[in-house]
């Protein structure tokens, strides 16, 4: 257990160190990399990933998945557009985006739950249903003519600062995950689920429904996320943030949040969130194309789930070797 | 556990907070004058056509001995050319000269990078007009559409089913070119349009959406593509379907992409104009707006090397020539 | 105590053939239930579109599936030892653009040299992804979910911007897919062999149900004395033989191949895996099924060009699909374990 725990703040210990990395990657890249209007850019580019990481992170904690989180930012998108191309008013077509992420992420979890099916393929299925969906809606179309008002939410900054408007709403809600994950019962009985299912439930806790519970929310964020990027862009598109899963995927477990449940922290994830914002960023200023970044992410997905798995079969390695030793040296000894 | 969570809580802050306060502290990252750093952001970058237009335009680059680079998506998706105009802005480019995959998605950031001082000239597919100062048109966009028409109905004999294979929807030069088509079918009577398929600049999309539209109308005498990806796609799936000359094909293509096709039948005619003119002519427009020469009002007037004077015409408008047709005569007389 | 204990013995024994006897029967009927499924489809799209069931139509159905199929079978093997391997697409592009490229650089090269360096770049993908799923111990999703990427932003640093055109490969190269043995085109005999060969490998070799064992029960499996880490390794290592080939194959059909190159294809092969009875969880399924899968959603997608339904649906409806095939396999897969327990009773 303590060995646990030293892994976790080495790990952490090693994000800070990433993150610093990457600054001086980034400065050392490009002269304008440093430069208040490019940080705020940063922030800007993380609007919808840093809500999206939020409730990636309480789903994975409890050991679950979900893939079809960018799938639902698009079917919000779009049907925010289609709306607001049909004259409905705009908090209509807010609220009614909202409500169909909402609802995406409630059929997710009933599947996983009410039907026992495991949230690999369900959201992988999810993933193109809803993308699908989003096509059939407005098909090759995209809506943009959005009011000034709506785009400078996502566009803009707070007047007077160069914090753009989403990034206000991540503060509130990541603040919130705070309290409730890591000082609140609820957030112990989520770790429990995650450490072993089976004796959360005869524990007393109500697995089905906490999960129910979760992946609903992260329809509703993903919803969010979705009017977020849609202001950001000032677009509606079936083809809206294509691929993010695999950045929020790999932010949340970069963060140290372990694959397989039970463990990882909120502020971990927040310096992984800043990791690959300004690796993304560096990247693109240096004119590499996305595709470039895309290997770069791929790469940390991987490796962060390699390293751990490395250091504790090294360490395994090496007790083993010692017990050897200790062995040998003992049948030696009671030899003579 | 409790110590080791704050330390990393208490890291992340304080990292945090450096990060922001340089970010307020440091300024810098404005335009450079008097140099010219022009930058390319066509549709997507793995399309020949533009890299024709590059080719051109780095001639004309090393002319006035300026900077030249193209960088853009992938593919032809609108909200993945907006963040590559944000780089461009940190960067402090003079122009950037831009083919948009949807005109009204691309201008705020546009605008933005006006707001910097950066000239912004729209080529191939214009943005919306308050966001660019000139935009280069290949051809007059009513004798393309019109043209295209008279072009293919002298293929097939004035009478019978055709549908036009696009790129995007939301492609500004498309939809103002299938207009112009649409009114010339009316002097038409016996031609009738059955639908308007889109490719996406993607060849292999544009290859699925031509079988399509042969397996669901069995009577289809021509098809119009005025996209060079996709002209090249239909023509490849006709051929591979045996369907070489029954079923008209015409559009705008590159003359080494449908060599082959017109020696075979395939294509007895198109269209296009001298791409690299137009790549030469957009550097020239942006730099006389760089150096101040014009504003991109109606009636001013600039040289652009080797091509001449030009002059601007209604909302900073200025066409490049008449289309060229291509076909069995000619073709052999043009590489690119 | 001593009848007790043979009894004992002898309901051991005969239990376990019990469930492989059902197991079998409910796969198979699980295939002909595919056939019903297709053979619906195709009257009820031949009333109100009688060129839907013209020969032609059913060639281009099976020409279109046939590098799809290739792949599956790659994908059933993973699948079945309870991996999944999502990297497919990004290695048949990659392969597609670099066999193109070989051409188009070095005019004068073998066909069969450039089929074996595909064939070699895919099998070295798969086995990057292999070590790390069996000797890495990071989960299939992870590893495959990012290679994915990884071998995609590879595929557009190698390529660029560029593009492979027709005029840059030789006509024998392109002639691999159209050429016809007896009437019937090359590419789907390929497609059949390779499916038969892997197919009665897999049912007839120690090492195909060394492959059922893992997926099955893992812990057994290891018990049993199996060599889980090589035979996941292998496994991947063929998915990315196979994938390999399918590109090799993918250029020569299309002949124009750039970055984007079969891009999202690993959605249509997992659909085709799962709709066609094989087992996200492993250990059941077969080839002949994954294969039926394929062909039904090629099927189906035609279908949807001559009804002159908009393309669009089809994304919504492999997702549907799946989610549908995995409902329909837990259900049946409960009901068995229910039945099998009651039994014992």
């Amino acid at each position: 257990m303590r060995r646990a725990i030293r892994l976790i703040s080495l790990w952490e210990a090693l994000l800070v160190a990433l993150l610093l990395g990457a600054v001086v990657l980034g400065s050392s890249l490009s002269p304008y990399f440093l430069n208040s209007n490019n940080l705020s850019n940063v922030l800007s580019d993380l609007s919808e990933k840093s809500l999206m990481i939020l409730s990636m992170l309480l789903i994975i904690i409890v050991g679950e998945i979900d893939l079809s989180v960018a799938s639902i930012l698009g079917l919000s998108s779009v049907v925010l557009g289609d709306l607001w191309m049909h004259n409905a008013p705009l908090a209509v077509c807010i609220a009614a985006a909202l409500a169909v992420g909402t609802l995406a992420g409630f059929i997710n979890g009933l599947l996983v739950t009410a039907l026992g099916l495991p949230s690999l393929v369900v959201t992988l299925g999810t993933l193109a249903l809803y993308r699908g969906c989003a096509y059939i809606v407005l098909g090759q179309l995209a809506v943009s003519n959005f009011p000034d008002g709506f785009t400078t939410f996502g566009f803009g900054s707070i007047p007077g600062t160069l914090i753009p408007w989403p990034f206000v709403i991540f503060v509130v809600l990541a603040v919130i995950v705070i309290l409730v994950l890591h000082g609140s019962w609820i957030g112990r009985q989520l770790y429990t689920i995650g450490n072993n299912q089976v004796a959360a439930r005869f524990a007393g806790i109500r697995v089905a429904r906490i999960k129910l519970i979760l992946f609903t929310i992260s329809g509703f964020i993903s919803g969010l996320a979705g009017v977020i990027f849609t202001a950001r862009f000032s677009s509606a598109r079936a083809d809206n943030a294509l691929g993010f899963e695999l950045d929020v995927i790999t932010i949340v477990l970069l963060g140290g949040v372990s694959i397989f449940g039970g463990r990882g922290t909120l502020p971990g994830v927040i310096i992984a969130l800043f990791v690959v914002g300004i690796l993304r960023n560096a990247v693109a200023l240096a004119d590499f194309p996305t595709e470039t970044q895309s290997i770069i992410v791929g790469g940390l997905l991987v490796l962060s789930v390699l390293g751990p798995n490395a250091i504790v079969r090294l360490q395994n390695w090496l007790t083993r070797k010692r017990v050897f030793a200790t062995l040998i040296t003992y049948v030696q000894r009671s030899r003579t | 556990m409790k110590a080791a969570f704050l330390r990393t809580c208490g890291l992340g802050v304080l990292l945090l907070s450096v990060l922001l306060l340089s970010a307020c502290g440091s300024g810098g990252g404005g335009t450079t004058a008097a140099t010219l750093n022009i930058a390319f952001l066509p549709k997507a970058v793995n399309n020949p056509y533009f890299d024709s237009a590059a080719a051109g335009a780095q001639k004309a680059a090393a002319e006035l001995k300026g900077q030249f680079k193209q960088v853009g998506p992938s593919d032809a998706v609108a909200s993945e050319q907006v963040p590559y105009i944000q780089t461009l802005t940190t960067q402090g480019v003079s122009a950037i000269v831009i083919s948009a995959d949807d005109a009204n998605a691309v201008a705020p950031a546009l605008k933005q990078a006006m707001a910097k001082g950066i000239k912004v000239v729209s080529y191939d597919s214009d943005t919306a007009p308050d966001a660019r100062a000139i935009f280069i048109n290949q051809a007059s966009t009513e004798d393309i559409g019109r043209s295209e028409v008279d072009v293919l109905a002298s293929q097939i004999n004035n009478t019978g089913q055709i549908a036009i294979l696009s790129a995007t929807s939301t492609a500004t030069n498309q939809n103002a070119w299938i207009g112009f088509m649409q009114d010339e079918l009316k002097k038409f009577p016996n031609m009738s349009l059955v639908k308007i398929a889109y490719g996406n600049d993607d060849d292999q999309t544009s290859y699925n959406e031509t079988q399509a539209l042969v397996q669901a109308y069995p009577d289809l005498k021509g098809i119009i593509s005025p996209t060079t990806v996709g002209i090249a796609a239909a023509a490849r799936y006709l051929k591979t379907a045996g369907l070489s000359g029954k079923i008209a094909l015409t559009g705008l293509g590159t003359p080494n992409s449908l060599r082959s096709y017109v020696k075979d039948g395939t294509i007895k005619g198109f269209e296009l104009w001298d791409v690299g003119h137009l790549g030469y002519l957009a550097y020239y427009a942006a730099a006389a707006l760089v150096q101040g020469k014009i504003t991109g009002k109606q009636g001013e007037t600039f040289t652009a090397g080797t091509l001449g004077t030009f002059t601007i015409g209604a909302n900073g408008v200025v066409l490049l020539g008449p289309p060229t047709v291509f076909d069995a005569n000619n073709i052999d007389q043009f590489n690119f | 105590m001593v009848t007790e204990t043979m009894t004992t013995e002898q309901e051991g024994q005969r239990a376990p053939s019990a469930v492989i006897r059902v197991t079998r029967r409910v796969g198979q009927v699980r295939e002909l239930g595919l056939l019903v499924v297709l053979l619906l489809i195709f009257v009820g799209v031949a009333v109100p579109e009688p060129r839907f069931v013209a020969v032609n139509n059913l060639r281009d159905i099976l020409l279109s599936v046939a590098i799809i199929a290739i792949v599956v079978v790659g994908e059933t093997l993973v699948v079945l030892t309870r991996n999944v391997d999502l990297s497919v697409s990004a290695i048949i592009g990659l392969v597609a653009f670099v066999s193109g490229d070989l051409f188009k650089q070095h005019p004068g090269i073998s066909i069969a040299v450039v089929i074996a360096i595909g064939c070699a770049i895919g099998l070295g993908l798969g086995l990057l992804n292999g070590l790390l799923v069996s000797y890495g111990g990071v989960p299939a999703i992870v590893v495959t979910l990012g290679t994915l990427y990884i071998y995609r932003g590879l595929d557009y640093a190698i390529a660029g911007g560029k593009q492979i055109n027709a005029f840059d490969v030789p006509d024998r190269f392109l002639n691999l897919a159209s050429d016809t043995v007896l009437g019937i085109p090359l590419l789907i005999i390929l497609a059949a062999v390779i499916a038969a060969i892997f197919a009665l490998l897999l049912r007839y070799t120690r090492l195909g149900r060394q492959v059922y064992a893992i997926g099955s029960n893992p812990e057994a499996a290891r018990l049993a004395g199996i060599q889980r880490n090589r035979l996941v390794l292998l496994t991947f290592v063929i998915s990315g033989l196979l994938s390999g080939f399918a590109g090799i194959l993918w250029a020569a059909r299309f002949a124009t191949v750039d970055a984007n190159a079969a891009t999202g294809l690993e959605l249509l092969v997992v659909a085709s895996v799962v709709v066609g009875g094989v087992s996200i969880l492993g250990g059941s399924g077969t080839i002949l099924g994954a294969m039926l899968g394929a062909i039904l959603l090629a099927t189906i997608q035609d279908a949807l060009n001559i009804l002159n339904i908009s393309p669009f649906w089809l994304q919504a409806f492999y997702g549907a699909a799946i989610l549908l095939a995995v409902m329909l396999d837990t259900l049946i897969m409960r009901r068995l374990q229910r039945s099998y327990l009651t039994r014992r009773l």
